[in-house]
């Protein structure tokens, strides 16, 4: 074997330093699941809400909705988080850093999927809810059963696209001393002096979100195919 | 309420660290710069590798494009930072956040590229073929042009997302906007340059977002 690449082994697949870090890596993973179970619904959620106030709201509303949407849009996510944990303390209001991580992300999703939802319930023509209307449908069951299913295919690309960058924004609560996946790899790297536990840890990453990512080009091929014609 | 401006507004400490944060803005903006640099630059140039059918490379490519459109940024990040360095690569973090950056936007705009000329009608290729044009000639005067219009809107809502990443340099310990702030409130015990880090994050993104919503508003770009 050439030296190279035996040195490379040693430092990247090194076995000894992977079985050492496998534990923390499989704790690390599953707070890493736990966040983008709580965060995942809590920002689409909130989005939803964002969207169908604005499709259903009068032109302040409208107006307020779209300032609260480009603002958490603008904030870079980790700034989000540093203010909350580290900055809302001075106020007296300390959060755990999984709430705070959970809150960050939230609100910077919300905005996100916010304007995604926005986007997909107005492109829906009035002439829809009119005609549910005429039909006697009550303006919530329109929206559920009428104007929803509708939005939902048109924006089925971004939604995707935009859960696939929530799970992996998790990773910044790293920097919040939550010790997720990339946490757990970084303290295994120090107590191993070997980064095989980063290489693990990439790994898994991949392994657990690339179907995803895969899943979401195939939705954004097809949305451009229907915008070129 | 005034202790909320003491805390958050505390004028004396904002005199005195605000230049050192506000200087972090001029890194920050260098590696933004340099992230779309390589982002933008690299994709284009394995979008058309790929249109090309070069052998073999396109392979590295196709690989390239699943690992760094999958990995989140801040894993790059921390993997070339200090995982690198025992491979004999040693960044500075300046050049390992815009490193790592650029190569997550690379592999996001390759593929918003290839989609965007192979979502343009056989026709475009055929009407050029018929008037006598050369493949070299057909790509870069009658296809490229049309797909990039069509790839604006996704590209520049991509890449904005990932310019905000310039922040995560702070985990390797790039002296940027946010990571001066962070050592400025620990030392002052008072979070009013985090106040003034979000004003200035504020400043420089806001603007890219409202642009952006124009753009897909007014339709300049066709959708």
């Amino acid at each position: 074997m050439p030296e190279w690449l035996d040195l490379l082994l040693e430092n990247f697949a090194d076995p000894d330093s992977a079985t050492k870090a496998w534990p923390l890596l499989r704790q690390g993973l599953w707070l890493t699941l736990q966040l983008t179970a709580v965060a995942l619904p809590l920002g689409m959620l909130a989005g939803l809400v964002i969207g169908m106030l604005y499709a259903l709201g009068g032109r302040i509303t409208r107006a307020v909705l779209i300032v609260y949407i480009d603002l958490f849009r603008a904030f870079p996510v980790l700034v989000l988080l540093i203010l909350v944990y580290v900055g809302l303390p001075f106020v007296g209001l300390t959060l755990p850093a999984f709430a705070a991580a959970v809150l960050a992300l939230v609100l910077n999703n919300s905005g996100y999927f916010g304007e995604i939802f926005r986007a997909g319930l107005i492109s829906i023509p009035y002439g829809q809810r009119e005609a549910a209307a005429a039909l006697g449908l009550s303006p919530f069951r329109t929206m559920r059963l009428v104007v929803l299913p509708q939005a939902f295919r048109a924006i089925a690309a971004p939604l995707a696209s935009n859960a696939l960058e929530l799970v992996k924004a998790t990773s910044i609560a790293s920097l919040a001393s939550l010790p997720e996946l990339l946490r757990s790899a970084r303290v295994a790297q120090e107590q191993t002096y070997n980064p095989t536990p980063l290489m693990l840890a990439a790994l898994m990453y991949f392994v657990m979100l690339w179907p995803f990512a895969r899943l979401v080009a195939r939705l954004e091929r097809r949305m451009l195919a229907r915008g070129a014609r | 309420m005034e202790r909320f401006a003491e805390y958050y507004l505390n004028l004396e400490i904002l005199q005195r660290y605000g230049p050192e944060i506000v200087a972090g803005l001029w890194v920050t903006l260098g590696v933004a710069v340099a992230t779309v640099a390589i982002g933008l630059g690299m994709g284009l140039a394995m979008a058309v590798a790929l249109i090309a059918r070069v052998p073999v490379l396109r392979w590295v490519i196709g690989a390239w494009i699943e690992v760094f459109r999958t990995l989140p940024q801040l894993a790059v990040i921390i993997f070339v930072y200090f995982g690198l360095p025992y491979a004999g690569v040693t960044l500075s973090p300046f050049w390992a956040t815009a490193g790592a950056l650029g190569a997550v936007l690379s592999a996001f705009a390759a593929e918003i590229f290839r989609s965007s000329i192979q979502a343009l009608p056989q026709g475009q290729w055929d009407a050029a073929a018929a008037l006598g044009l050369r493949f070299r000639t057909t790509f870069f005067r009658v296809i490229l042009p049309q797909a990039i219009r069509l790839a604006v809107p996704l590209l520049t809502n991509r890449t904005i997302a990932i310019t905000k990443g310039t922040a995560l340099g702070t985990a390797v310990a790039l002296p940027e906007i946010l990571g001066r702030a962070q050592s400025a409130m620990a030392i002052s015990a008072n979070p009013s340059p985090l106040t003034l880090a979000a004003c200035l994050y504020l400043i420089l993104f806001l603007p890219l977002v409202v642009a952006s919503r124009w753009l897909e508003a007014s339709r300049v770009v066709p959708r």
